[in-house]
Protein backbone atom coordinates (compact mmCIF):
# COMPACT_ATOMS: atom_id res chain seq x y z
CA UNK A 1 0.00 0.00 0.00
CA UNK A 2 1.80 3.51 -1.07
CA UNK A 3 1.61 5.94 2.02
CA UNK A 4 1.76 9.73 1.58
CA UNK A 5 5.07 11.13 3.17
CA UNK A 6 3.92 14.31 5.57
CA UNK A 7 4.55 17.88 4.75
CA UNK A 8 8.51 19.05 4.99
CA UNK A 9 7.72 20.19 7.96
CA UNK A 10 7.93 16.73 9.74
CA UNK A 11 9.13 15.96 12.91
CA UNK A 12 11.86 13.40 11.96
CA UNK A 13 15.43 14.54 11.28
CA UNK A 14 16.45 14.54 7.68
CA UNK A 15 18.65 11.38 6.49
CA UNK A 16 19.66 14.22 3.78
CA UNK A 17 19.70 17.58 4.85
CA UNK A 18 21.40 20.22 1.86
CA UNK A 19 22.32 23.63 2.74
CA UNK A 20 22.82 26.48 0.37
CA UNK A 21 24.85 23.80 -2.29
CA UNK A 22 26.33 25.54 -5.24
CA UNK A 23 28.90 24.42 -7.99
CA UNK A 24 30.38 26.27 -10.47
CA UNK A 25 32.70 24.41 -12.62
CA UNK A 26 36.15 25.40 -13.83
CA UNK A 27 34.39 26.51 -17.38
CA UNK A 28 32.35 28.68 -15.46
CA UNK A 29 29.40 26.84 -15.75
CA UNK A 30 26.97 27.57 -12.76
CA UNK A 31 25.58 24.13 -12.74
CA UNK A 32 23.64 24.43 -9.29
CA UNK A 33 22.51 27.70 -7.72
CA UNK A 34 22.14 27.56 -3.96
CA UNK A 35 20.07 24.83 -3.65
CA UNK A 36 18.27 23.85 -0.29
CA UNK A 37 16.54 20.06 0.52
CA UNK A 38 15.71 17.64 2.46
CA UNK A 39 15.13 14.20 2.46
CA UNK A 40 13.46 12.40 5.19
CA UNK A 41 14.08 8.56 5.93
CA UNK A 42 12.42 5.93 3.79
CA UNK A 43 11.28 8.63 1.63
CA UNK A 44 11.11 8.39 -1.99
CA UNK A 45 11.98 11.50 -4.15
CA UNK A 46 12.17 12.51 -7.47
CA UNK A 47 13.95 14.58 -8.75
CA UNK A 48 12.89 16.01 -12.34
CA UNK A 49 13.99 18.01 -14.96
CA UNK A 50 15.85 18.42 -18.44
CA UNK A 51 18.92 17.57 -19.25
CA UNK A 52 21.79 19.84 -17.93
CA UNK A 53 19.59 20.98 -15.54
CA UNK A 54 21.63 20.02 -12.68
CA UNK A 55 20.72 16.89 -11.43
CA UNK A 56 23.37 14.55 -11.82
CA UNK A 57 25.57 17.25 -10.41
CA UNK A 58 23.40 17.43 -7.20
CA UNK A 59 23.28 13.68 -6.76
CA UNK A 60 27.84 13.47 -7.65
CA UNK A 61 28.24 16.10 -5.28
CA UNK A 62 26.37 13.78 -2.31
CA UNK A 63 28.23 11.01 -3.35
CA UNK A 64 31.16 12.88 -3.51
CA UNK A 65 32.21 12.29 -6.93
CA UNK A 66 32.09 16.56 -7.59
CA UNK A 67 33.54 18.64 -5.25
CA UNK A 68 30.82 21.71 -3.77
CA UNK A 69 31.75 25.40 -5.02
CA UNK A 70 29.89 25.96 -1.78
CA UNK A 71 27.03 25.06 0.70
CA UNK A 72 26.74 22.37 3.28
CA UNK A 73 25.59 18.83 2.57
CA UNK A 74 25.10 16.34 5.81
CA UNK A 75 23.82 12.73 6.11
CA UNK A 76 22.51 11.82 9.22
CA UNK A 77 23.89 14.47 10.44
CA UNK A 78 27.62 13.90 9.06
CA UNK A 79 29.17 16.46 6.60
CA UNK A 80 30.15 14.76 3.66
CA UNK A 81 33.74 16.45 3.49
CA UNK A 82 34.65 16.04 6.96
CA UNK A 83 32.71 12.68 7.88
CA UNK A 84 32.77 10.98 4.49
CA UNK A 85 33.50 8.06 5.35
CA UNK A 86 30.39 8.38 7.35
CA UNK A 87 28.61 9.42 4.92
CA UNK A 88 29.62 7.45 1.77
CA UNK A 89 29.08 4.17 3.71
CA UNK A 90 25.13 4.85 4.27
CA UNK A 91 24.83 6.05 -0.03
CA UNK A 92 24.36 3.29 -2.53
CA UNK A 93 24.65 4.96 -6.54
CA UNK A 94 23.23 3.64 -9.49
CA UNK A 95 24.61 5.72 -12.53
CA UNK A 96 23.28 6.99 -15.39
CA UNK A 97 26.23 5.51 -17.55
CA UNK A 98 26.38 1.45 -17.76
CA UNK A 99 29.87 1.75 -16.21
CA UNK A 100 31.09 -1.73 -15.51
CA UNK A 101 34.40 -3.26 -15.73
CA UNK A 102 33.15 -5.84 -18.61
CA UNK A 103 35.74 -8.34 -17.80
CA UNK A 104 35.19 -9.23 -13.90
CA UNK A 105 31.89 -11.82 -13.35
CA UNK A 106 28.73 -10.70 -11.38
CA UNK A 107 29.74 -12.45 -8.42
CA UNK A 108 32.95 -10.64 -8.25
CA UNK A 109 32.14 -7.37 -8.77
CA UNK A 110 29.74 -7.07 -6.46
CA UNK A 111 31.73 -8.97 -3.60
CA UNK A 112 34.51 -5.99 -4.41
CA UNK A 113 31.97 -3.48 -4.09
CA UNK A 114 31.07 -4.52 -0.69
CA UNK A 115 34.55 -4.69 0.43
CA UNK A 116 35.39 -1.04 -1.47
CA UNK A 117 32.89 0.13 1.02
CA UNK A 118 34.55 -1.24 4.06
CA UNK A 119 31.89 -4.14 5.06
CA UNK A 120 33.02 -7.69 5.84
CA UNK A 121 32.61 -10.64 3.15
CA UNK A 122 28.68 -11.69 3.51
CA UNK A 123 27.76 -14.45 0.87
CA UNK A 124 23.95 -14.76 2.07
CA UNK A 125 23.28 -11.10 1.44
CA UNK A 126 25.05 -10.80 -1.66
CA UNK A 127 23.14 -13.83 -2.77
CA UNK A 128 19.89 -12.33 -1.72
CA UNK A 129 20.49 -9.46 -3.71
CA UNK A 130 21.21 -11.16 -6.54
CA UNK A 131 18.60 -12.95 -6.08
CA UNK A 132 16.34 -10.33 -6.29
CA UNK A 133 17.50 -9.03 -9.35
CA UNK A 134 17.55 -12.19 -10.86
CA UNK A 135 21.10 -12.36 -11.56
CA UNK A 136 21.83 -15.18 -9.23
CA UNK A 137 21.68 -17.69 -12.25
CA UNK A 138 24.67 -15.03 -13.78
CA UNK A 139 27.09 -14.59 -11.09
CA UNK A 140 29.24 -16.22 -12.65
CA UNK A 141 29.09 -14.52 -15.86
CA UNK A 142 31.41 -11.90 -16.91
CA UNK A 143 29.50 -8.77 -17.30
CA UNK A 144 30.60 -8.11 -20.94
CA UNK A 145 28.32 -11.40 -21.91
CA UNK A 146 25.10 -9.83 -20.28
CA UNK A 147 22.63 -7.91 -22.08
CA UNK A 148 22.02 -3.90 -21.71
CA UNK A 149 19.09 -4.55 -18.87
CA UNK A 150 21.02 -7.04 -17.03
CA UNK A 151 23.82 -4.70 -16.77
CA UNK A 152 21.60 -2.24 -15.51
CA UNK A 153 20.85 -4.91 -12.64
CA UNK A 154 24.64 -5.46 -11.95
CA UNK A 155 24.87 -2.09 -11.26
CA UNK A 156 21.79 -1.37 -8.55
CA UNK A 157 23.22 -4.92 -7.30
CA UNK A 158 26.50 -3.47 -6.62
CA UNK A 159 24.94 -0.48 -5.12
CA UNK A 160 23.02 -2.28 -2.85
CA UNK A 161 25.91 -4.44 -1.95
CA UNK A 162 27.09 -2.77 1.03
CA UNK A 163 23.39 -2.13 2.37
CA UNK A 164 23.17 1.45 2.13
CA UNK A 165 20.35 3.44 3.77
CA UNK A 166 20.27 6.09 0.64
CA UNK A 167 20.33 4.84 -2.41
CA UNK A 168 20.29 7.83 -5.44
CA UNK A 169 19.08 6.14 -8.75
CA UNK A 170 20.13 8.07 -11.71
CA UNK A 171 17.74 7.63 -14.72
CA UNK A 172 17.42 4.15 -13.77
CA UNK A 173 15.62 2.78 -15.94
CA UNK A 174 17.04 4.30 -19.24
CA UNK A 175 16.86 2.28 -22.16
CA UNK A 176 15.64 -0.71 -20.43
CA UNK A 177 12.17 -2.65 -21.66
CA UNK A 178 9.01 -2.24 -20.18
CA UNK A 179 9.40 -5.29 -18.15
CA UNK A 180 12.00 -4.34 -16.77
CA UNK A 181 11.20 -1.10 -15.43
CA UNK A 182 8.65 -2.67 -13.95
CA UNK A 183 10.66 -4.87 -12.16
CA UNK A 184 12.43 -2.21 -11.09
CA UNK A 185 9.44 -0.52 -9.53
CA UNK A 186 8.80 -3.53 -7.63
CA UNK A 187 12.24 -3.41 -6.22
CA UNK A 188 12.44 0.13 -5.43
CA UNK A 189 9.09 -0.29 -3.31
CA UNK A 190 10.43 -3.42 -1.59
CA UNK A 191 13.80 -1.22 -1.21
CA UNK A 192 11.45 1.30 0.73
CA UNK A 193 9.68 -1.00 2.87
CA UNK A 194 12.86 -2.41 4.13
CA UNK A 195 13.76 1.58 5.10
CA UNK A 196 15.62 2.72 2.62
CA UNK A 197 15.53 5.96 1.44
CA UNK A 198 15.26 6.62 -2.21
CA UNK A 199 16.52 9.59 -4.54
CA UNK A 200 15.75 9.45 -8.05
CA UNK A 201 16.39 11.40 -11.13
CA UNK A 202 14.63 10.28 -14.12
CA UNK A 203 13.36 11.52 -17.28
CA UNK A 204 10.19 9.35 -17.16
CA UNK A 205 7.38 11.70 -15.52
CA UNK A 206 5.21 8.09 -15.65
CA UNK A 207 8.31 6.82 -12.81
CA UNK A 208 7.86 9.34 -10.78
CA UNK A 209 4.17 9.74 -10.93
CA UNK A 210 4.02 5.60 -10.30
CA UNK A 211 7.24 5.55 -7.07
CA UNK A 212 7.64 8.93 -5.49
CA UNK A 213 6.29 10.11 -2.53
CA UNK A 214 7.57 13.94 -3.35
CA UNK A 215 8.86 15.43 -6.35
CA UNK A 216 11.84 18.24 -7.16
CA UNK A 217 12.21 20.12 -10.65
CA UNK A 218 15.08 21.06 -11.43
CA UNK A 219 16.32 23.67 -14.09
CA UNK A 220 19.64 25.62 -14.79
CA UNK A 221 20.45 24.63 -11.48
CA UNK A 222 17.45 25.95 -9.54
CA UNK A 223 15.61 23.74 -7.43
CA UNK A 224 12.35 25.79 -8.35
CA UNK A 225 9.58 23.51 -6.97
CA UNK A 226 9.34 20.53 -4.22
CA UNK A 227 6.33 19.44 -3.41
CA UNK A 228 4.34 16.02 -2.38
CA UNK A 229 3.58 14.33 -5.59
CA UNK A 230 -0.22 13.83 -5.04
CA UNK A 231 -0.34 17.57 -3.19
CA UNK A 232 1.48 18.66 -6.42
CA UNK A 233 -0.84 17.46 -9.04
CA UNK A 234 -3.70 18.64 -6.90
CA UNK A 235 -2.46 22.27 -7.10
CA UNK A 236 -1.32 22.31 -10.16
CA UNK A 237 -3.02 19.66 -12.27
CA UNK A 238 -5.34 21.03 -14.85
CA UNK A 239 -8.59 19.08 -15.84
CA UNK A 240 -10.70 18.92 -18.72
CA UNK A 241 -14.35 18.17 -19.61
CA UNK A 242 -15.30 17.64 -23.53
CA UNK A 243 -18.86 17.08 -24.03
CA UNK A 244 -19.15 15.46 -27.88
CA UNK A 245 -22.13 17.33 -29.22
CA UNK A 246 -25.37 15.73 -30.93
CA UNK A 247 -24.87 19.14 -33.47
CA UNK A 248 -21.99 20.99 -34.52
CA UNK A 249 -21.72 24.55 -33.04
CA UNK A 250 -21.44 27.68 -35.18
CA UNK A 251 -19.97 29.02 -31.79
CA UNK A 252 -20.41 29.61 -28.44
CA UNK A 253 -23.58 31.25 -26.82
CA UNK A 254 -22.79 34.41 -24.80
CA UNK A 255 -24.20 32.49 -21.89
CA UNK A 256 -21.21 30.51 -21.66
CA UNK A 257 -18.67 32.99 -21.91
CA UNK A 258 -18.15 32.76 -18.22
CA UNK A 259 -17.18 29.06 -18.64
CA UNK A 260 -14.16 30.03 -21.06
CA UNK A 261 -15.41 27.13 -23.65
CA UNK A 262 -13.38 26.24 -26.80
CA UNK A 263 -15.08 24.92 -29.33
CA UNK A 264 -13.12 22.25 -31.02
CA UNK A 265 -13.21 19.05 -34.23
CA UNK A 266 -15.10 21.46 -35.93
CA UNK A 267 -17.99 22.62 -33.92
CA UNK A 268 -18.47 19.10 -32.67
CA UNK A 269 -16.98 19.05 -29.00
CA UNK A 270 -16.84 21.47 -26.35
CA UNK A 271 -13.63 21.58 -24.80
CA UNK A 272 -14.08 23.22 -20.40
CA UNK A 273 -10.28 23.53 -18.37
CA UNK A 274 -10.77 24.14 -14.77
CA UNK A 275 -8.30 24.30 -11.91
CA UNK A 276 -8.45 20.96 -10.19
CA UNK A 277 -7.85 22.61 -6.99
CA UNK A 278 -10.76 25.13 -7.61
CA UNK A 279 -13.65 23.99 -5.49
CA UNK A 280 -15.86 26.07 -7.49
CA UNK A 281 -15.29 24.49 -10.86
CA UNK A 282 -18.61 25.11 -12.31
CA UNK A 283 -19.48 21.50 -13.50
CA UNK A 284 -22.94 21.26 -12.79
CA UNK A 285 -23.59 24.51 -13.45
CA UNK A 286 -22.13 24.21 -16.88
CA UNK A 287 -24.50 21.43 -17.65
CA UNK A 288 -26.94 22.45 -16.07
CA UNK A 289 -27.05 25.71 -18.57
CA UNK A 290 -26.54 23.72 -21.59
CA UNK A 291 -29.62 22.14 -20.56
CA UNK A 292 -31.72 25.16 -20.71
CA UNK A 293 -29.94 26.38 -24.25
CA UNK A 294 -31.10 23.40 -25.56
CA UNK A 295 -27.28 21.71 -26.06
CA UNK A 296 -27.53 18.17 -26.71
CA UNK A 297 -24.61 16.18 -26.07
CA UNK A 298 -24.20 12.34 -26.65
CA UNK A 299 -20.83 11.91 -24.45
CA UNK A 300 -18.75 13.37 -22.42
CA UNK A 301 -15.47 12.71 -20.56
CA UNK A 302 -12.57 13.71 -18.29
CA UNK A 303 -9.29 14.16 -18.26
CA UNK A 304 -6.65 15.43 -15.79
CA UNK A 305 -3.18 17.03 -16.76
CA UNK A 306 -0.30 14.18 -15.91
CA UNK A 307 2.97 14.92 -14.08
CA UNK A 308 4.31 15.23 -17.24
CA UNK A 309 2.50 17.75 -18.31
CA UNK A 310 2.78 19.97 -14.87
CA UNK A 311 6.67 18.97 -15.62
CA UNK A 312 6.67 20.84 -19.20
CA UNK A 313 4.82 23.57 -17.21
CA UNK A 314 6.68 24.50 -14.73
CA UNK A 315 10.00 24.19 -16.91
CA UNK A 316 9.03 26.57 -19.60
CA UNK A 317 7.56 28.71 -17.37
CA UNK A 318 11.00 29.41 -16.08
CA UNK A 319 12.52 29.54 -19.79
CA UNK B 1 33.46 3.57 10.37
CA UNK B 2 36.82 2.48 10.90
CA UNK B 3 39.50 5.21 10.77
CA UNK B 4 41.04 2.97 8.03
CA UNK B 5 39.81 0.94 5.41
CA UNK B 6 41.45 -1.55 5.30
CA UNK B 7 38.70 -3.81 3.38
CA UNK B 8 38.28 -1.32 0.56
CA UNK B 9 42.14 -1.13 0.43
CA UNK B 10 42.09 -5.07 0.39
CA UNK B 11 39.25 -5.05 -2.31
CA UNK B 12 41.63 -2.61 -5.02
CA UNK B 13 44.37 -4.76 -4.25
CA UNK B 14 42.79 -8.02 -5.05
CA UNK B 15 40.97 -6.63 -7.92
CA UNK B 16 43.90 -5.36 -9.33
CA UNK B 17 45.92 -8.67 -8.80
CA UNK B 18 42.94 -10.29 -10.60
CA UNK B 19 43.69 -8.14 -13.79
CA UNK B 20 47.35 -9.75 -13.13
CA UNK B 21 46.25 -13.47 -13.26
CA UNK B 22 43.46 -12.12 -16.03
CA UNK B 23 46.04 -10.65 -18.34
CA UNK B 24 49.21 -13.68 -17.16
CA UNK B 25 50.56 -13.82 -20.55
CA UNK B 26 50.94 -10.20 -21.01
CA UNK B 27 52.06 -9.13 -18.28
CA UNK B 28 54.46 -12.03 -16.95
CA UNK B 29 55.55 -14.70 -19.33
CA UNK B 30 55.80 -11.54 -22.46
CA UNK B 31 58.22 -10.17 -20.32
CA UNK B 32 60.42 -13.09 -19.34
CA UNK B 33 60.53 -14.84 -22.88
CA UNK B 34 61.54 -10.93 -23.83
CA UNK B 35 64.44 -10.52 -21.71
CA UNK B 36 65.48 -14.45 -22.21
CA UNK B 37 65.89 -13.47 -25.69
CA UNK B 38 68.25 -10.49 -24.21
CA UNK B 39 70.52 -12.85 -22.54
CA UNK B 40 70.61 -15.48 -25.60
CA UNK B 41 72.05 -12.45 -27.85
CA UNK B 42 73.51 -10.13 -25.33
CA UNK B 43 74.57 -12.78 -22.73
CA UNK B 44 75.47 -15.64 -24.56
CA UNK B 45 75.84 -14.50 -28.14
CA UNK B 46 77.50 -11.10 -28.02
CA UNK B 47 78.67 -11.76 -24.07
CA UNK B 48 81.18 -14.82 -24.55
CA UNK B 49 83.08 -12.74 -27.49
CA UNK B 50 83.34 -9.61 -24.56
CA UNK B 51 85.80 -9.98 -21.30
CA UNK B 52 84.72 -8.87 -18.18
CA UNK B 53 83.05 -5.43 -16.54
CA UNK B 54 84.01 -4.50 -13.20
CA UNK B 55 85.18 -8.15 -12.45
CA UNK B 56 82.36 -9.60 -13.61
CA UNK B 57 80.84 -11.93 -16.64
CA UNK B 58 79.22 -9.50 -18.81
CA UNK B 59 76.37 -12.14 -19.31
CA UNK B 60 75.98 -11.34 -15.20
CA UNK B 61 76.37 -8.20 -15.55
CA UNK B 62 73.67 -6.97 -17.83
CA UNK B 63 71.00 -9.02 -15.38
CA UNK B 64 70.49 -5.79 -12.71
CA UNK B 65 69.80 -3.72 -15.90
CA UNK B 66 67.78 -6.47 -17.47
CA UNK B 67 65.57 -6.40 -14.77
CA UNK B 68 65.08 -2.75 -13.69
CA UNK B 69 64.74 -2.89 -17.33
CA UNK B 70 61.29 -4.80 -17.18
CA UNK B 71 60.65 -3.47 -13.52
CA UNK B 72 60.67 0.20 -14.82
CA UNK B 73 58.59 -0.45 -17.92
CA UNK B 74 56.40 -3.10 -16.54
CA UNK B 75 55.72 -0.90 -13.06
CA UNK B 76 54.86 2.44 -15.28
CA UNK B 77 52.49 0.50 -17.40
CA UNK B 78 50.51 -1.63 -14.57
CA UNK B 79 49.96 1.51 -12.18
CA UNK B 80 48.90 4.05 -15.42
CA UNK B 81 46.62 1.02 -16.68
CA UNK B 82 45.03 0.09 -13.59
CA UNK B 83 43.65 3.81 -12.84
CA UNK B 84 43.49 4.78 -16.27
CA UNK B 85 41.19 2.34 -17.10
CA UNK B 86 38.43 2.71 -14.73
CA UNK B 87 38.61 6.40 -15.51
CA UNK B 88 38.63 5.74 -19.21
CA UNK B 89 35.41 3.24 -18.50
CA UNK B 90 33.83 5.15 -16.01
CA UNK B 91 33.98 2.83 -13.24
CA UNK B 92 36.16 5.49 -10.85
CA UNK B 93 33.22 6.45 -9.84
CA UNK B 94 32.74 3.49 -7.82
CA UNK B 95 35.84 4.29 -5.85
CA UNK B 96 35.61 7.69 -5.71
CA UNK B 97 32.01 7.13 -4.15
CA UNK B 98 33.60 4.79 -1.32
CA UNK B 99 34.61 5.59 2.13
CA UNK B 100 38.61 5.39 0.76
CA UNK B 101 40.59 7.92 1.68
CA UNK B 102 43.61 9.11 -0.88
CA UNK B 103 45.87 7.36 0.57
CA UNK B 104 43.80 3.78 0.83
CA UNK B 105 43.47 4.43 -2.86
CA UNK B 106 47.15 4.76 -3.55
CA UNK B 107 48.02 1.90 -1.38
CA UNK B 108 45.83 -0.48 -3.09
CA UNK B 109 46.36 0.42 -6.60
CA UNK B 110 50.16 1.39 -6.82
CA UNK B 111 50.32 -1.77 -3.71
CA UNK B 112 49.13 -3.98 -6.36
CA UNK B 113 51.13 -2.49 -9.35
CA UNK B 114 54.15 -2.89 -6.73
CA UNK B 115 53.93 -6.66 -5.71
CA UNK B 116 53.21 -7.31 -9.43
CA UNK B 117 56.64 -5.70 -10.43
CA UNK B 118 58.40 -7.51 -7.56
CA UNK B 119 57.18 -10.88 -8.62
CA UNK B 120 58.04 -10.24 -12.13
CA UNK B 121 61.66 -8.62 -11.33
CA UNK B 122 62.11 -11.75 -9.52
CA UNK B 123 60.83 -14.48 -11.88
CA UNK B 124 63.36 -12.55 -14.44
CA UNK B 125 66.00 -13.17 -11.74
CA UNK B 126 65.16 -16.70 -11.55
CA UNK B 127 65.49 -16.98 -15.46
CA UNK B 128 68.76 -15.04 -15.65
CA UNK B 129 70.09 -18.06 -13.20
CA UNK B 130 69.30 -20.40 -16.01
CA UNK B 131 71.64 -18.26 -18.35
CA UNK B 132 74.52 -17.16 -16.13
CA UNK B 133 76.39 -17.78 -12.84
CA UNK B 134 74.69 -15.41 -10.31
CA UNK B 135 75.73 -14.20 -7.05
CA UNK B 136 74.12 -11.12 -4.78
CA UNK B 137 76.98 -9.55 -2.48
CA UNK B 138 73.88 -7.39 -0.49
CA UNK B 139 70.44 -9.51 -1.37
CA UNK B 140 69.04 -6.91 1.58
CA UNK B 141 70.14 -3.69 -0.17
CA UNK B 142 69.41 -5.94 -3.90
CA UNK B 143 65.52 -6.06 -2.50
CA UNK B 144 65.25 -2.72 -0.59
CA UNK B 145 66.49 -1.19 -4.05
CA UNK B 146 63.90 -3.50 -5.81
CA UNK B 147 61.57 -2.71 -3.94
CA UNK B 148 61.63 1.02 -3.42
CA UNK B 149 62.17 1.46 -7.36
CA UNK B 150 59.36 -0.48 -8.38
CA UNK B 151 56.83 1.40 -5.85
CA UNK B 152 58.59 4.61 -7.03
CA UNK B 153 57.63 3.96 -10.93
CA UNK B 154 54.37 2.17 -10.01
CA UNK B 155 53.47 6.10 -8.09
CA UNK B 156 54.83 7.57 -11.51
CA UNK B 157 52.56 5.32 -13.46
CA UNK B 158 49.48 6.01 -11.10
CA UNK B 159 50.35 9.79 -12.12
CA UNK B 160 50.68 9.39 -15.54
CA UNK B 161 47.23 7.22 -15.56
CA UNK B 162 45.83 10.62 -14.24
CA UNK B 163 47.64 12.17 -16.48
CA UNK B 164 46.75 10.35 -19.94
CA UNK B 165 43.56 11.01 -21.93
CA UNK B 166 44.32 8.22 -24.23
CA UNK B 167 45.64 5.06 -24.46
CA UNK B 168 48.61 6.97 -26.71
CA UNK B 169 49.33 9.25 -23.93
CA UNK B 170 49.42 6.48 -21.92
CA UNK B 171 52.48 4.59 -23.91
CA UNK B 172 54.38 7.87 -24.62
CA UNK B 173 56.33 7.99 -21.46
CA UNK B 174 57.39 3.92 -21.01
CA UNK B 175 58.20 3.78 -25.16
CA UNK B 176 59.75 7.31 -25.62
CA UNK B 177 61.17 7.83 -22.58
CA UNK B 178 61.74 5.41 -20.22
CA UNK B 179 62.89 2.57 -22.56
CA UNK B 180 65.80 5.01 -23.86
CA UNK B 181 66.93 6.12 -20.20
CA UNK B 182 67.07 2.34 -19.25
CA UNK B 183 69.36 1.47 -22.46
CA UNK B 184 71.68 4.75 -21.80
CA UNK B 185 71.46 4.34 -18.25
CA UNK B 186 73.77 1.55 -18.14
CA UNK B 187 71.71 -1.52 -18.60
CA UNK B 188 74.13 -2.99 -21.07
CA UNK B 189 77.51 -1.20 -19.91
CA UNK B 190 79.21 0.54 -17.25
CA UNK B 191 78.96 4.66 -17.79
CA UNK B 192 82.83 4.81 -17.19
CA UNK B 193 83.24 2.75 -20.22
CA UNK B 194 82.07 6.62 -22.03
CA UNK B 195 84.08 9.13 -22.88
CA UNK B 196 83.98 12.04 -20.59
CA UNK B 197 81.59 14.54 -22.16
CA UNK B 198 78.88 11.24 -22.81
CA UNK B 199 79.51 10.16 -19.05
CA UNK B 200 78.92 13.61 -17.91
CA UNK B 201 75.97 13.47 -19.92
CA UNK B 202 74.67 10.24 -17.99
CA UNK B 203 74.69 11.81 -15.15
CA UNK B 204 71.82 13.64 -15.67
CA UNK B 205 69.65 10.36 -16.83
CA UNK B 206 68.18 9.52 -13.48
CA UNK B 207 67.97 5.68 -14.73
CA UNK B 208 71.68 5.35 -14.40
CA UNK B 209 71.09 5.64 -10.20
CA UNK B 210 68.64 3.21 -10.31
CA UNK B 211 70.53 0.71 -11.93
CA UNK B 212 74.16 1.90 -10.61
CA UNK B 213 72.62 0.79 -7.07
CA UNK B 214 70.77 -2.36 -8.12
CA UNK B 215 74.37 -3.69 -9.69
CA UNK B 216 75.92 -2.08 -6.35
CA UNK B 217 73.67 -4.85 -4.65
CA UNK B 218 74.28 -7.92 -6.76
CA UNK B 219 78.32 -7.06 -7.22
CA UNK B 220 79.63 -4.78 -4.87
CA UNK B 221 80.59 -2.28 -7.87
CA UNK B 222 78.97 0.96 -9.00
CA UNK B 223 78.98 3.79 -11.34
CA UNK B 224 77.94 6.07 -8.78
CA UNK B 225 77.67 6.14 -5.28
CA UNK B 226 75.56 3.83 -3.36
CA UNK B 227 74.00 6.57 -1.25
CA UNK B 228 73.99 8.78 -4.09
CA UNK B 229 72.13 6.43 -5.55
CA UNK B 230 69.86 5.78 -2.73
CA UNK B 231 69.28 9.29 -2.58
CA UNK B 232 68.24 9.55 -5.85
CA UNK B 233 65.80 6.97 -5.72
CA UNK B 234 64.46 8.65 -2.52
CA UNK B 235 64.05 11.50 -3.84
CA UNK B 236 62.28 10.32 -6.77
CA UNK B 237 59.83 8.40 -4.69
CA UNK B 238 58.94 11.65 -2.67
CA UNK B 239 58.45 13.99 -5.74
CA UNK B 240 55.42 11.48 -6.69
CA UNK B 241 54.25 11.09 -3.79
CA UNK B 242 54.21 14.77 -3.74
CA UNK B 243 52.62 15.03 -6.80
CA UNK B 244 49.87 12.45 -5.85
CA UNK B 245 49.44 14.39 -3.07
CA UNK B 246 48.45 17.48 -5.02
CA UNK B 247 46.28 15.55 -7.43
CA UNK B 248 44.28 14.34 -4.79
CA UNK B 249 43.95 17.60 -2.90
CA UNK B 250 43.48 19.33 -5.92
CA UNK B 251 40.76 16.78 -7.80
CA UNK B 252 43.15 16.75 -10.75
CA UNK B 253 41.51 14.66 -13.75
CA UNK B 254 39.60 13.00 -11.19
CA UNK B 255 37.00 15.40 -9.58
CA UNK B 256 35.66 18.32 -10.96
Amino acid sequence: MRRAWPSPARAVPPILSIRALTKTYASGLQALKPVDLEIGKGEIFALLGPNGAGKTTLISIVCGIVTPTSGEVRVQGFDILKDYRETRARIGLVPQELHTDMFVTVWNTVRFSRGLFGKPADPAHLEKVLRELSLWDKRDDRIMTLSGGMKRRVLIAKALAHEPEILFLDEPTAGVDVELRRDMWALVRTLRESGVTIILTTHYIEEAEEMADRVGVISKGELILVEEKTALMKKLGKKQLTLHLQEPMAEIPAALVAWRLVLKNGGCELEYTFDARDERVGIPALLKRLGELGVEYRDLHTAQSSLEEIFVSLVSERR
Amino acid sequence: MNAFNGRGVLAIYLFEMSRFNRTFWQSLVAPVITTSLYFIVFGAAIGSRMGELDGVHYGAFIVPGLIMLSVLTESLNNASFGIYLPRFTGTIYEVLSAPVSPFEMVLGYVGAATTKSMILGMVILATATLFVPLSIAHPFWMVAFLVLTAATFCLFGFILGIWANGFEQLQFVPMLVITPLTFLGGAFYSIDMLPGAWRTVSLFNPVVYLISGFRWAFYGTADVAVGVSLSATLGFFLACLGIVWWIFRTGYRLKN
